[in-house]
């Protein structure tokens, strides 16, 4: 797999672009990079419903970001200098050392990437055409198996839309 | 902001109406094909986003938009919420799939999961339609 | 070894929310660890040699994936857009408010 691997290293410069960049736009369009090669990688892992959704939802979020971004301010005015930013890459990077060593330990636990525990999985790859009728097994899933998890989601998208439009109505201006 | 010129104008009108018959395309195949509710709703949207930012928000007025696209998305969820309680409504349990399974590879088959498939579509394009209205009309530290 | 290139990527994205003092950086920093997290749950999926999860005719009895975080990962997407709305619809209003993006201007309380 390595093409997964090439897209893994550049959605990490792209991540570490977007984050230290001073321009907010360029920022913003790092993110663009670290969203697309993860469509990317999802081709590559034969996830087709996942690459769709992905794309659609990158495309709107980077709209959302630069619609505020253009009325606002442009630029990121915030820097630490001196042994402040020394004293911080020393601090984090000691934590990462730390946090890789055991993680590793837990990573080991997985199983091997390629061979997964499908136990519930086999269940539903067998008998999901006749109990679903669904060719799209993953539409089965998350609609007749798992029915509750996608009413669950709708609640949320509605209730966070309703919270956009209540944030920002036009009363309540102080100042 | 400001509409664009008068060949992106006309080229957006005309596209439009391609993005959203795509859009209604992917929401209807959720079973067969991958994609689904979800995919279909943000590409709905995107059809009506693309009309905007090409029109330019000067000369609309964005309140009726917004009372529309909020109208929209309550309709969605509250298709999604009765399929639910047919179950309930008939005897048995909640989310039941009981409609008909049909024959496999059709269009009208597997049970509930076409009719939620369109309500979760219209309410999806409703609420990022909404989003975006809010979000992209409002007065800039310029205007 | 994929396993640990997507915790380095979680890393990154969480030291973007605490370090960084600019609100839309931390954003994106949000972003970039919901993005990490997405990518975990398609990797503990995959199955060597299986193609994407949908039965076409002929190939009923073919290798395939595991479904179920594919599920799991498809509302979590959705999740993360409408999140990601609400913090940039706040974010805008407390511009308007303080004139600035800057966190350590706006602890004050005013009154």
């Amino acid at each position: 797999m390595t093409e997964l691997y090439l897209l893994l290293i550049l959605m990490i410069l792209g991540a570490i672009i977007a984050l230290e960049a001073r321009d907010l736009l360029s920022a913003i369009i790092s993110l663009g990079i670290v969203g697309f090669g993860l469509v990317l990688a999802f081709l590559v892992l034969q996830a087709p419903d996942l690459a769709i959704v992905q794309i659609v939802v990158e495309t709107l979020s980077l709209i959302i970001l630069i619609a505020a971004i253009l009325k606002t301010s442009k630029e990121d005015t915030t820097e630490v200098f001196g042994w402040k930013k020394a004293c911080l890459w020393t601090g984090g990077l000691i934590f990462l050392v730390i946090f890789m060593v055991y993680i590793n330990q837990a990573f080991k636990l997985l199983p091997e990437f390629g061979f997964p525990i499908m136990r519930m999985a086999g269940h539903y790859l067998e008998l999901g055409l006749e109990k679903t009728g669904a060719a799209n097994l993953v539409a089965g899933v998350i609609l007749d198996f798992r029915g509750y998890d996608t009413l669950g989601e709708a609640t949320v998208l509605f209730t966070a839309v309703m919270g956009v439009i209540v944030v920002l109505r036009k009363i309540g201006r102080i100042k | 902001m400001k509409g664009m010129t008068l060949i992106v104008k006309t080229i957006s009108k005309l596209i439009a109406g391609l993005i959203f018959l795509y859009g209604i395309y992917v929401v209807l195949h959720g079973h067969l094909t991958p994609g689904g509710g979800f995919a279909g709703g943000i590409i709905i949207a995107g059809a009506f986003v693309l009309l905007v930012l090409a029109e330019g928000s000067d000369e609309f007025s964005t309140e009726v938009k917004k009372w529309r696209a909020s109208l929209f998305e309550s309709l969605g969820i509250f298709i999604f919420w009765f399929l639910a309680m047919l179950g309930v409504f008939g005897g048995t349990f909640f989310f039941l799939n009981l409609l008909s399974k049909g024959r496999p590879f059709r269009l009208l088959s597997a049970g509930i999961i076409l009719p939620c498939n369109i309500g979760i579509g219209i309410e999806v394009g409703g609420a990022l339609f909404a989003i975006f209205i809010t979000l992209a009309v409002l007065k800039g530290k310029g205007d | 070894m994929i396993y640990l290139l997507c915790a380095l990527l979680l890393l990154i994205g969480l030291y973007g929310v605490l370090v960084k003092r600019n609100l839309i950086k931390i954003i994106i920093g949000l972003s970039i660890m919901e993005y990490a997290i997405f990518l975990f749950f398609a990797v503990i999926g995959y199955r060597e040699g299986g193609t994407a999860p949908i039965i076409t005719k002929g190939f009923e009895k073919a290798i395939f994936v595991d479904p179920l975080p594919q599920a799991l990962v498809l509302t979590a997407i959705v999740i993360g857009l409408a999140v990601t709305a609400l913090l940039v619809a706040i974010a805008v209003r407390i511009y308007e408010k303080h004139g600035t993006f800057d966190i350590r201007e706006i602890k004050r309380l005013k009154g």
